[in-house]
């Protein structure tokens, strides 16, 4: 495992001070207008959610947080091309801001313009050089033009490969800077993102930042937990399962937490016998200290006998890792 | 993160250099693979053909910018390049994730993958092809006047050489990267996807509005099966040169059906040079190269052979006469001793013969047996009879002297 460099978490930092300046900038006139925007926009009532934010922005023009939420609804509502027009006038305005880089770049990678998203990222990281998303994302972007020239050179019709990128589109500009939110952005769906668990890499945001890069004691214990997370399912333990996750899980497929609880709590006890291994885990970390653990999931129960790649993604609570995200792949 | 993925990147880029130098040591000289000497680029490469080798040679030197550049260039006269665009791919994934072969596509044909990565080692091949100086094939031993350009193909080295008649002697003026057929060379059978292995001639032209896409931008037959094909039961037929359909620059080494394929481009230039009817296209496996002073040794050994034949027949001693004919000798449907008959009828009514060659071609046959391709405008005249023709002849070694093993009309 190769573990980021300090001089990176610095540059995090330097450019949170930045941004919580340009807040401090936005006021509190706007203030009570984009809350109400920001929930709205995060109970998918985007309709509500733009009324709101329009006005924010009607009573402060130039607020970045709250043009970049109009930016993130308009996304929402199928609308790329003004969405990319809200975030091409705030890296016109803000252009030290990483964020509505990524997220144009998102855009044109959705609509499959690979070199534009390219050159949106380098300008992201260009102004923040640890500017994890972005790497990540510019990662993908070379990805599928590689995929692009692979298709050209061997001739073959992958179909709508525009379609099927996964790039992360940041969801919050103040709060999660350090590290962003990294969740779907589907341009082409008229869904929600949130409803596509399947697809879904999203990060939460992390409260503070590691102390010290992670070591082999960390990873032990981050492989510790998910053994202890696969035993607790296999002993038919719902309650232990369940202690296994994070407060702020991101629940799949939108369902609230107690709805999500309820049905693994069905699922778990209702089988006779459940068998649930681990096969080859591997553990990284990223610059914030949180654990992606991937491995092979073989489940097996008296009705089902089924296997697939699985990815956790984990934080330290309190001493205790924590899976804050589940997908299979 | 961030960190992370750079110092991933810096990874799987060596990684690719470190491939694509196992694959120069694999088709290439070692002292050169591990860029001690690289040769001066002496002969010229079409445009895309050399910024693919100089993105190639880039990715060996860890110039993985400059390699895109040139990569990008090729592509953009070229969009079809198809192995342009898998070199493309590879350099656009390094920077994503590490990669430890050409050509990374997931789940691709394995048949097209192989198609691409044997190109690549094709066109590298080709560029180190050393220019060959006063270097000649040593089938070429002497070509008519009339006769402007012949033509070489090395199928070890995806390449057909062209050779410009100066004076009688071949001189090199340009090469190209060819296509050969999917199970290589020495054809035998119809439909054995092989491309002849022999001396042959372009015999025609077949424009481009009366062929599929597929032929590209024309197509010229060969010869094959010719004669001594032909005495040795060969079949097939339909062996051209022919250019690339519109969706691709180029196909792998080994593709074809056994005919010859060229990028359009290289064919159309090619063009200008062939001569329909003429044209000699010696097609081998590997290419022999000899000095002039050897070139000239053969020459004159088979020139003299011929001279000989030609006085003897003048002389009408028909028993010296018939001694230039190979035991294994057959033409028109005539065994030696059949032949032997008629020549000794045939001449006994003559009180003169007198034969003039002009216009001789002589060539060597590629390939372990010694065979010549004798061809030559012959002015025959005698007591009771003349004529002129084109004339055919296949020389074969028996006991170390050249004899003719075939005659016949050209």
């Amino acid at each position: 495992m190769i573990r980021p460099l300090l001089a990176a978490r610095n540059l995090v930092a330097c450019g949170l001070a930045t941004l919580m300046m340009l807040a401090l900038q936005s006021g509190a006139v706007a203030a009570a207008p984009y809350d109400d925007a920001s929930r709205l926009f995060k109970q998918g009532n985007h309709a509500a959610a733009m009324e709101r934010i329009d006005a924010a922005i009607a009573a402060n023009p130039r607020d970045a947080r709250s043009r970049f939420l109009k930016g993130l609804i308009l996304t929402e509502q199928n609308k790329p091309a003004d969405a990319i027009g809200v975030f091409t006038s705030l890296t016109e305005d803000y252009p030290e801001l990483p964020e509505p880089y990524n997220n144009l770049a998102v855009l044109y990678a959705s609509q499959g313009q690979y070199d534009k998203a390219r050159k949106a990222l380098e300008m992201a990281i260009r102004t923040h050089p640890s500017y994890a998303v972005a790497h990540e994302n510019l990662g993908d972007v070379y990805a599928k033009m590689a995929s692009e020239a692979y298709d050209k050179a061997l001739q073959l019709d992958r179909g709508n490969a525009a379609a099927q990128t996964k790039l992360a589109m940041i969801k919050d500009l103040f709060s999660s800077s350090v590290v962003p939110g990294k969740a779907v952005a589907q341009a082409e769906s008229a869904e929600p993102a949130p409803a596509r668990p399947s697809s879904q890499e999203a990060k939460g945001p992390v409260t503070k930042p590691a102390a010290a890069a992670p070591g082999k004691a960390d990873s032990d214990a981050v492989l510790a937990a998910v053994e202890g997370w696969a035993k607790a399912w296999s002993s038919k333990d719902a309650g232990g399962y369940l202690s296994y996750y994070a407060p702020n899980f991101q629940v799949p497929g939108g369902e609230s937490r107690s709805a999500w609880e309820t049905t693994r709590r069905d699922r778990i006890t209702k089988p006779k016998k459940i068998e649930v291994t681990v096969g080859s885990p591997k553990v990284s970390f990223d610059a914030s200290g949180r654990a992606m653990v991937k491995f092979r999931q073989a489940y097996k129960s008296d009705t089902l006998d089924t296997s697939g790649a699985k990815t956790l993604i984990l934080v330290k609570n309190n001493e205790r890792w924590q899976i804050l995200q589940e997908k299979m792949n | 993160m961030g960190a992370r993925t750079r110092r991933l990147q810096a990874g799987s880029r060596q990684t690719l250099a470190q491939a694509l130098v196992a694959i120069l040591a694999a088709g290439a000289s070692y002292a050169w693979a591990m860029g001690l000497t690289p040769p001066p680029p002496a002969r010229h490469l079409a445009a895309p053909e050399a910024m693919l080798v100089r993105a190639l040679l880039d990715i060996r030197d860890h110039k993985f910018s400059s390699a895109l550049e040139q990569i990008d260039s090729a592509l953009a006269a070229n969009p079809n390049f198809r192995l342009a665009q898998l070199v493309r791919g590879d350099l656009l994934l390094a920077r994503s994730r590490p990669i430890s072969t050409i050509g990374n596509a997931a789940d691709a044909p394995a048949e097209k993958m192989d198609g691409l990565r044997q190109e690549a080692r094709a066109r590298l091949t080709r560029y180190q092809i050393e220019p060959p100086g006063e270097l000649a094939p040593r089938y070429l031993l002497q070509l008519p006047e009339k006769q402007k350009y012949a033509l070489v193909l090395d199928s070890s080295k995806s390449t057909l050489f062209v050779f410009e008649n100066t004076g009688g002697a071949p001189r090199y003026v340009a090469d190209y990267y060819v296509t050969i057929g999917k199970n290589g060379f020495e054809k035998l059978r119809e439909g054995d996807k092989r491309t002849p292995l022999g001396v042959y001639h372009v015999t025609s032209k077949l424009p481009q509005d009366r062929l599929t896409d597929f032929y590209g931008s024309g197509a010229f037959p060969i010869n094959y099966p010719n004669e001594w094909d032909m005495m040795r039961g060969r079949d097939g037929y339909g062996i051209w040169l022919h250019g690339t359909p519109r969706d691709t620059y180029s196909r792998p080494p080994r593709a074809s059906d056994g005919c010859i394929v060229l990028a359009n481009d290289d064919l159309r230039t090619l063009e200008r040079r062939l001569q329909l009817g003429s044209t000699p296209v010696v097609i081998t496996d590997s290419l022999q190269w000899s000095t002039p002073d050897e070139i000239d040794a053969l020459k004159t050994e088979l020139a003299s052979a011929v001279e000989r034949w030609r006085r003897d027949w003048e002389s009408r001693n028909t028993d010296v006469y018939l001694r230039h004919y190979a035991k294994s000798f057959s033409a028109g449907g005539n065994n030696l001793a059949q032949w032997s008959a008629q020549k000794r009828q045939v001449n006994s009514a003559k009180t003169w013969i007198k034969v003039q060659l002009s216009d001789v071609s002589l060539l060597l046959y590629p390939g372990k047996q010694e065979l010549a391709i004798t061809t030559f405008e012959q002015d025959y005249s005698s007591s009771n009879l003349s004529n002129r023709m084109m004339k055919r002849q296949y020389w074969i070694k028996e006991d170390g002297n050249w004899r003719i093993v075939y005659e016949g009309a050209a």
